[in-house]
């Protein structure tokens, strides 16, 4: 997909302004919160399953190289290969070369944030392979041209009217005519369109919500069943996945797998949790007769043991955008990458790149909301106000913020100028707003004034209330 | 050896500042890992088999119950009719030993989604979050789990347990690797990714049906 983080501020814009987005935020993101909290409050050990969940996955990161090739040595037991992928470029080729040997023609896919990672999807094409994504939101951004908005629900940005339109115009000629608008009737239209597809590829591509050492497994997490007939149908199975998804046990596993239903969609168990070890065995009558892993770092190893590590606990659940007022107000495109929200404003700069993503950990008001929902328990708001700090370091910070907080220090290590430079501040600034108690524009800052006038400081200013509370 | 994996490894080991782990630590995570560890399971005091009924209901599974394993067959020929299906299954190698009706056409063997129905045993049923555990296998070929509308389970009463921890420990003593799909399926095949609107029968079954035989012991 097209990095686009650099263009963060116009992206903003223009998804404020885009009314078919907008309406599909209000109808789509409502529910996550609700649900949510319901499942949460129905067991009081969720806070300890965090806890575990949590020192779980830090162990894991801890012993990263012994668990990796502990899975290694696990799937080549099974009969299944294990590929390593320095870099993105590395992946594409392992994919590219895997599905060239298969002849494919077709290929399936089931929903992979780490195949979006690596623009798999454009590189399968080019190379001549018809690749059909299967999960209904990807399938469906897929027709669109679209990367996806949300982790766990692709095309939330997109309203049924225009997903009418879009199957309209893609399965005419597939023989089915009538533009249906239900949503039951979408689904069942877009279900016989990908059964074949399921029945006819030649490969299968999914993800991997966990990869379990012990027993050399991928585990894949979905509602609809597509990651099982991805995984099942074809003649070959490619899991690529990121080398942070490796787990030591199945015990371990069922941990993540308890807060992971609860934090993404607020059930209790998905419809299908599924344990893939291996090919086919003697005697099998159906499933892939290879099966295949591409372990990816592509920047995992340079966020590992640094001020950064937290990030790579992230299940990619989905929790920390629906519960993010500036994703809810903007979406996830404009975060121009395919990680979006406080997770993405984490990623992208480590991952892609901190200068072109500059603006991602400043577009967030530290209310904390994501923490507080995270299920390996991430400090997302201190994992964003380090980047900004080392985007400060590195000369990324404005020249105007950079002077401004420099101000802010000597004033603020001076605490009698302090208080006379703010209660000036304060009283100029009531003086000029006059009896509307506002202002419409500020010197400085157009661009907060430009959508919203700044209310006038009210009364005394905190310090000195504070003095007089006090002092009584 | 390829490049790319120990130029991996290498970047993690300078990452975490160490070398390869010493003897010792491996021998503690080896310890770890044999030792299957549990960690926190979702506590209830119902009865595992009512709780797995309730929870399997919820998620939009249906469960009819019989006395005995004798009952089966006419189970099933009581959902197919209830649903107006034809009498054709197809089934489980595993189910070979069941007495089918004789006006039931019963297909043994994988599917390509040519059935409109599919039955087949389990190995668990768990009633944490009333889910269904199928083991791939040659005699219970996963397609069967997938491809049909309609998807019935034979639960034997034995067979419920309460958490998923169990399940783990049941597989273990099968004493065997694992087999290449173990499917927790907890209700039909749903989506949501229109609107956000729940529907069911996305790309797997549309139904999910639960015999569970009260006084069933084997045939799992």
């Amino acid at each position: 997909m097209q990095f686009t983080s650099v263009d963060f501020q116009r992206n903003v814009s223009k998804a404020l302004n885009d009314p078919f987005l907008q309406q599909a935020l209000q109808r789509g993101m409502h529910g996550f919160v609700g649900k949510r909290a319901d499942a949460v409050s129905a067991v009081p050990e969720f806070e300890q399953l965090r806890d575990e969940a949590r020192d779980i996955k830090n162990h894991t990161l801890t012993y990263l190289d012994y668990y990796l090739e502990k899975f290694e040595a696990s799937v080549t037991r099974l009969g299944g290969h294990v590929h390593w992928a320095s870099d993105a470029r590395e992946a594409r080729e392992l994919v590219l070369e895997i599905c060239r040997k298969a002849k494919a023609k077709t290929i399936t896919k089931g929903k992979s944030m780490a195949g979006e990672e690596i623009d798999l999807n454009e590189a399968l094409e080019a190379a001549g392979h018809e690749v059909v994504e299967t999960d209904l939101g990807e399938y469906i951004i897929q027709l669109a041209k679209e990367p996806p908005s949300h982790i766990i629900a692709p095309a939330v940005h997109k309203t049924r009217d225009q997903v009418s339109d879009l199957f309209h115009e893609h399965h005419r000629a597939l023989g089915f005519e009538q533009r249906l608008t239900e949503v039951p009737a979408l689904v069942d239209e877009a279900r016989q369109v990908l059964r074949r597809k399921f029945l006819s590829a030649d490969v299968g591509i999914t993800g991997a919500n966990f990869l379990i050492a012990e027993t050399g497994s991928n585990v894949i997490v979905t509602n609809e069943g597509n990651g099982d007939l991805t995984s099942t149908l074809p003649r070959v199975h490619v899991v690529t996945a990121g080398i942070e998804k490796v787990l030591p046990t199945l015990e371990d596993m069922t941990v993540l797998m308890r807060v992971l239903a609860r934090s993404a969609t607020g059930q209790e168990a998905s419809t299908y949790t599924t344990v893939f070890s291996g090919p086919r065995r003697a005697g099998d009558r159906d499933g892939p007769e290879e099966y295949h892993v591409v372990l990816i770092d592509s920047g995992r190893t340079a966020i590992l043991g640094g001020e950064f590590q937290d990030i790579l606990r992230c299940i990619r659940c989905g929790a920390c955008l629906n519960h993010c007022p500036v994703w809810g107000s903007v979406g996830g495109h404009a975060y121009g990458w395919c990680y979006s929200g406080p997770m993405g404003a984490v990623l992208t700069p480590l991952l892609k790149d901190l200068e072109a993503a500059k603006h991602l950990p400043n577009a967030c008001t530290l209310n904390g909301r994501c923490e507080q929902n995270c299920p390996v328990r991430i400090p997302l708001p201190a994992l964003l106000r380090k980047l900004r700090h080392r985007q400060y370091e590195a000369r990324l910070t404005s020249a105007m913020t950079r002077y401004g907080l420099r101000l802010w220090t000597f004033l603020a290590t001076r605490p009698a100028l302090y208080r006379l430079a703010f209660a000036a501040v304060a009283r100029s600034l009531r003086v000029l707003g006059g009896r509307r108690g506002a202002l419409s524009r500020v010197p400085f800052a157009g661009g907060w004034t430009a959508g919203r006038d700044l209310p006038v400081p009210q009364g005394t200013t905190f310090q000195s209330q504070w003095r007089a509370r006090n002092e009584s | 050896m390829s490049t790319s994996r120990e130029k991996v490894l290498g970047r993690i080991r300078q990452s975490l500042r160490r070398g390869p782990l010493e003897e010792q630590t491996r021998a503690r995570l080896e310890a770890r890992l044999s030792a299957h560890a549990t960690h926190s399971r979702i506590a209830f005091t119902a009865d595992a088999v009512e709780r797995f009924i309730d929870k399997a209901q919820s998620q939009a599974a249906t469960v009819a119950r019989v006395a005995s394993a004798a009952q089966v067959p006419d189970a099933v020929a009581d959902y197919l009719k209830s649903h107006n299906l034809p009498a054709t299954v197809a089934a489980a190698p595993a189910l070979r030993g069941i007495e089918w009706p004789r006006h039931l056409t019963v297909a043994f063997g994988a599917t390509r989604g040519e059935h409109e129905a599919a039955v087949t045993p389990c190995l668990a049923a768990v009633a944490e979050t009333g889910s269904l555990v199928l083991l791939s296998g040659e005699d219970s070929p996963t397609t069967l789990n997938l491809l049909p509308d309609n998807h019935i389970v034979i639960v034997n009463r034995s067979q419920v347990v309460r958490d998923f921890e169990t399940v783990w420990q049941t597989l273990r003593e099968r004493d065997a690797p694992l087999p290449r799909a173990v499917n927790l399926i907890t209700g039909p095949s749903r989506t949501a990714d229109i609107e956000q609107t729940i529907q069911l029968g996305a790309h797997g079954p549309r139904r999910v049906h639960i015999i569970l035989v009260d006084d069933g012991e084997g045939s799992g």
